[in-house]
């Protein structure tokens, strides 16, 4: 028997109309077309989803898992990018 | 351990601390990562060859209506499966290892499953106590430390409420019926009342695994805090339904024998497993075949993920 698997394919589901497509898990597949179907299956069966993206677990880039990755550190200094960071009295209304 | 090594530790115990939840790419004790491994891999076996003792049923539905329900239940235990090897697979497991550790013998499933459906009433007895006793073991491991296996688990606790509730109303329509149909599902409850017990694993003394799993908080409560929460939840509902629940003492030199493979169907079960699996060698490499092809066709534009 080959030691050859099917690739992985990550799963996003939107799951109505306006709401962003959200990871729900990873299946394998042979190819895209049928990394669809699997999805469909695998994770719509109750019509969890309007619509669903797949793609390969290996075209994926990701950011080191350590949140205190140099990566992140430019924003942790500006606090005055927070609305909360300014005082406004509190009789100054709609803001 | 290296300065390093510490540092990692350092920061994974705190995390652990926080009640913050353990992802696939972060640093963690190779202990951590082989419990999980070993819990979420028995976990989805469970939910595979769970298809096998109702799926024999299907064929022998007594109505249409039935054989849907049944027909969508155990769709849904090869979907559980499927999300559960998903997320044993973010820790670096194949797929097909833990194929082959499941028909090997090497890694374990559900003793529940070793015993054999002798009748329809046994579809309502498993949905009522064996996915009652799941639901009542799942639904704190949606809170579990390991980040992929909690979020399987929320999605599963979400499907399994109607395993239990098809389970129940199909034993309360055959209370409602004959004197022959009431004594088929006592005789179904009395035979699955103690290995449902069971499901919940061994003695807390006996339970090597867990203090140290829930030190990780992999697992959230001991096995007989568990059992006797789901006793305590069980009780009315066979009240309602008018059957007897037999004694809870349990015989747990029968649950080692049929956890080591020695319950009346567990030979039949990982034959079956290995049959179908087997026979799905060549539509697997059919497909493999197909999307290696060349020169590839011209794929549809499906346009871009927006």
């Amino acid at each position: 028997m080959t030691r050859s698997e099917w690739p992985l394919y990550e799963v996003f589901v939107r799951s109505k109309r306006g709401l962003n497509h959200v990871h729900v898990g990873s299946l394998h597949a042979p190819d895209d077309a049928l990394a669809l179907r699997h999805a469909r299956d695998v994770y719509t069966r109750r019509s969890e989803g309007v619509s669903i993206w797949v793609v390969r677990s290996d075209a994926i880039t990701a950011s080191s898992p350590d949140e205190k990755d140099p990566l992140f550190a430019p924003s942790g200094d500006k606090v005055y990018r927070h609305p909360t960071f300014y005082d406004i009295p509190d009789d100054v209304p709609h803001m | 351990m290296t300065a390093v090594e510490a540092d990692l530790a350092a920061g994974f115990a705190a995390t652990i601390a926080a009640g913050d939840r353990i992802e696939p790419r972060d640093w963690m004790p190779e202990g951590y990562r082989r419990t999980v491994v070993r819990q979420v891999a028995q976990h989805a076996h469970s939910e595979i060859i769970g298809m096998q003792p109702e799926g024999a049923w299907i064929t022998r539905a007594p109505s249409l209506r039935r054989k849907a329900i049944l027909l969508a239940k155990v769709q849904d235990e090869a979907g559980h499966g499927l999300y559960l090897y998903s997320a044993c697979e973010t820790l670096g497991v194949s797929r097909q290892d833990l194929t082959e550790q499941l028909i090997s013998g090497a890694q374990k499933y559900s003793s529940i499953f070793n015993y054999p459906t002798l009748s329809y009433a046994d579809v309502g007895t498993i949905g009522w106590l064996v996915d009652g006793a799941a639901i009542c073991n799942q639904v704190p491991l949606c809170r579990t430390s390991y980040g992929p296996y909690g979020r399987a688990m929320i999605r599963i606790c979400k499907e399994e409420s109607f395993h239990q509730r098809q389970g129940f109303e199909l034993l309360a329509t055959m209370m409602r019926g004959t004197d022959e149909q009431r004594a088929m599902v006592q005789e179904s409850v009395d035979r699955f009342w103690r290995p449902a017990l069971m499901m919940f694993g061994p003695p807390d003394a006996d339970s090597p695994n867990t203090q140290q799993s829930m030190e990780w908080g992999i697992k959230r409560h001991t096995n007989d805090e568990l059992r006797a929460r789901f006793i305590e939840m069980t009780a009315p509902q066979a009240a309602a339904l008018g059957v007897t629940l037999p004694g809870n003492d349990l015989d747990w030199d029968e649950f080692w024998r049929v956890v080591k493979g020695g319950g009346p169907c567990a030979t039949e079960r990982i034959a079956h497993r290995k049959q179908a699996h087997d026979d799905g060698a060549w539509v697997r490499e059919a497909a493999t075949a197909f999307a290696a092809r060349e020169p590839r066709e011209p794929q549809e534009p499906r346009g871009a993920a927006r």
